[in-house]
């Protein structure tokens, strides 16, 4: 028994969640601070959205699954919002930690593995839903929205905050250099976003491309997150709960084990 | 007897194939002031990252304070400081951002922490600039940040990698003076450093890491003990007319002699032969840091090997 081993260097509850609320103030601090980068682009982007696609080109499309072209995209673009953002969020932050050094704080600290993780997430969770509530909020000017479930859109739209933003963070442990973390959003989730069924039902394609885009997990969360708005899908919104539930284990866990091994972080 | 750090048979061999560490053994008592010296590549960061958690040891068994690193890693952290060579914080937050965020995640409640981010802000003359963001400050100013940062949840064992580099002359005796003052409340320092002179000043025991081996581990007046001869600069009134002599008296100037004092000699003499020649001794000083000549001796020994 040493003279230091008399006292508790243990980690407390107390302990973990103050350093837990540290990195998600740190996190929401920095998107807050560079707001023009982070906040504004998407609600620029989404009045666009509303104007050309939903204004301009869906009042000649007509109605869509039975409700009006705007109604009908609002879900997947506040969807697709969230998605980008969460994501983007985490793997910047995590990156750019990781490019000036500044991880090496939560390193020597003790801080454990899972607390950093989801102190991350939180705050990639909390981006993403802050610009869905702006989108939201501008599409108000364009349409109104309905509630068909609100337990749906509240589960549906953070489960899917929560899943990009893990998918981000390995993004950024995997990253070396700053054009990796812009490769993935432009090259598979911009793609996977377009062809999600944001712009239309997938009851449009032939049946071919209909079991394709059932290959999509973005179709998914897009669908449930409609249903509870609209209480329209294309797909079964419990296998989806069931889908991103499975995708939340799976990459928490990858998550998990990269800290553990300390992949691009410790040499 | 728990040691502050104790290292045993510690290796690193980085994925190239690099091994940095060699199997070192290293014991530094609690409240020491120790210096880890080496050319650069010997292997003192890799060492300090391991202690640190930020590389990850090959093998060997590494302990602070008490807790090994292995099994009681989070206990290993909290008794721990860290600041390293190179600057790691966010260059966009700001100076009472960073240690505030430091104290959270070592689990300080904001009322503990605030009064204690403001005590070592201020020891360190950053108080003026809590609100500036990291990036504005000067050099010396980022390495104090790096100080107070890792002090704000008043560790027990202080590891700095070169902590006074790039500092100008009168603020890195301002911080060996803020050091002492921290050891002397009873935290253990380790230190290394390129400047000889500071370990000299400030250290009581210093080990020397060279190709990843310890070649030298003992206290500084030991470690001084070893040196055969010292040469020594004297600056005199009038033109030297020595030469040679008992001391082997080199002319360097107009006005200056060097001679070297071997073990065993004493200055008495020296000063005696130069009264001799109606020489009057302006100033006296060692031609190079005493520690140095022991340390490039023990280097080069080693590179030889």
């Amino acid at each position: 028994m040493t003279e230091y081993q008399n006292k508790s260097y243990s980690n407390s509850v107390a302990t973990n969640w103050i350093a837990f609320y540290t990195i998600v103030e740190k996190e929401i601090r920095r998107f807050l601070r560079i707001w023009a980068q982070t906040l504004l682009p998407p609600a620029i982007t989404m009045v666009l959205y509303f104007i050309i696609f939903g204004n301009l080109i869906g009042s000649r499309i007509g109605e869509m699954d039975g409700y009006d072209y705007m109604a009908f995209i609002v879900p997947g673009l506040i969807m697709m919002s969230v998605i980008t953002n969460a994501y983007g969020n985490v793997s910047s932050s995590f990156y750019s930690n990781k490019f000036q050094r500044s991880v090496e704080e939560l390193m020597v600290a003790p801080v454990p593995n899972w607390v950093i993780l989801w102190g991350y997430v939180a705050g990639g969770v909390a981006r993403g839903l802050f610009v869905g509530l702006i989108v939201t909020l501008l599409s108000l000017y364009f349409t109104s929205l309905q509630v068909h479930n609100l337990f749906v859109i509240v589960t549906m739209i953070t489960f899917t905050a929560i899943v990009f933003s893990l998918g981000g963070f390995i993004n950024a442990v995997y990253a070396t250099k700053f054009d990796d973390v812009s490769i993935i959003p432009t090259f598979v989730l911009t793609p996977l976003t377009y062809l999600g069924g944001v712009f239309y039902s997938i009851s449009l394609l032939p049946d071919f491309w209909q079991h394709v885009s059932m290959a999509n997990p973005i179709l998914y969360m897009v669908n449930a997150f409609r249903y509870g708005i609209l209480g329209v899908s294309d797909i079964n919104i419990w296998f989806a709960y069931g889908m991103i539930l499975v995708f939340m284990a799976a990459l928490t866990g990858w998550c998990l084990y990269l800290l553990n091994k300390g992949v691009g972080l410790r040499s | 007897m728990t040691y502050a750090l104790e290292i045993k048979e510690l290796r690193k061999t980085y994925g190239n194939g690099f091994a940095a560490l060699k199997g070192i053994d290293l014991k530094v008592e609690q409240g020491d002031f120790f210096a880890l010296l080496g050319p650069n590549g010997a292997g003192k960061s890799t060492t300090l990252g391991i202690v640190s958690s930020l590389v990850n040891p090959s093998s060997g068994q590494v302990s602070v304070n008490g807790f090994d690193l292995n099994t009681q890693r989070t206990q290993v952290k909290r008794t721990l400081g860290v600041v390293p060579q190179e600057f790691n914080f966010n260059f966009f937050e700001k100076v009472y951002d960073i240690v505030k965020q430091q104290a959270g995640y070592y689990g300080l409640s904001v009322s503990e922490a605030e009064p204690r981010i403001e005590k070592y802000l201020k020891k360190l003359d950053l108080w003026d600039k809590r609100n500036n963001q990291a990036r504005e400050l000067s050099g010396g100013m980022k390495r104090r940040l790096m100080i107070a940062r890792a002090l704000v949840h008043e560790p027990k064992l202080l590891i700095l990698d070169e902590p006074t580099a790039g500092v100008d002359i009168e603020l890195r005796r301002t911080m060996w003076e803020f050091l002492q003052d921290i050891n002397a409340q009873g935290t253990t320092i380790i230190l290394t450093t390129h400047y000889l002179e500071e370990a000299e000043s400030l250290c009581r025991n210093i080990a020397i890491i060279s190709n990843g081996e310890i070649v030298a581990n003992t206290s500084a007046k030991d470690l001084l003990g070893q040196l055969n001869k010292t040469t020594f600069v004297v600056d005199i009134n009038g033109k030297p007319e020595l030469t040679g002599g008992n001391f082997n008296f080199r002319k360097v100037d107009e006005h200056s002699l060097e001679f070297d004092l071997e073990k065993g000699q004493v200055l008495n003499e020296a000063f005696s032969e130069l009264a001799e020649k109606n020489h009057q001794v302006i100033s006296i000083r060692p031609k190079t840091n005493r520690l140095e000549e022991v340390f490039v001796d023990l280097v080069s020994t080693s590179d030889q090997a």
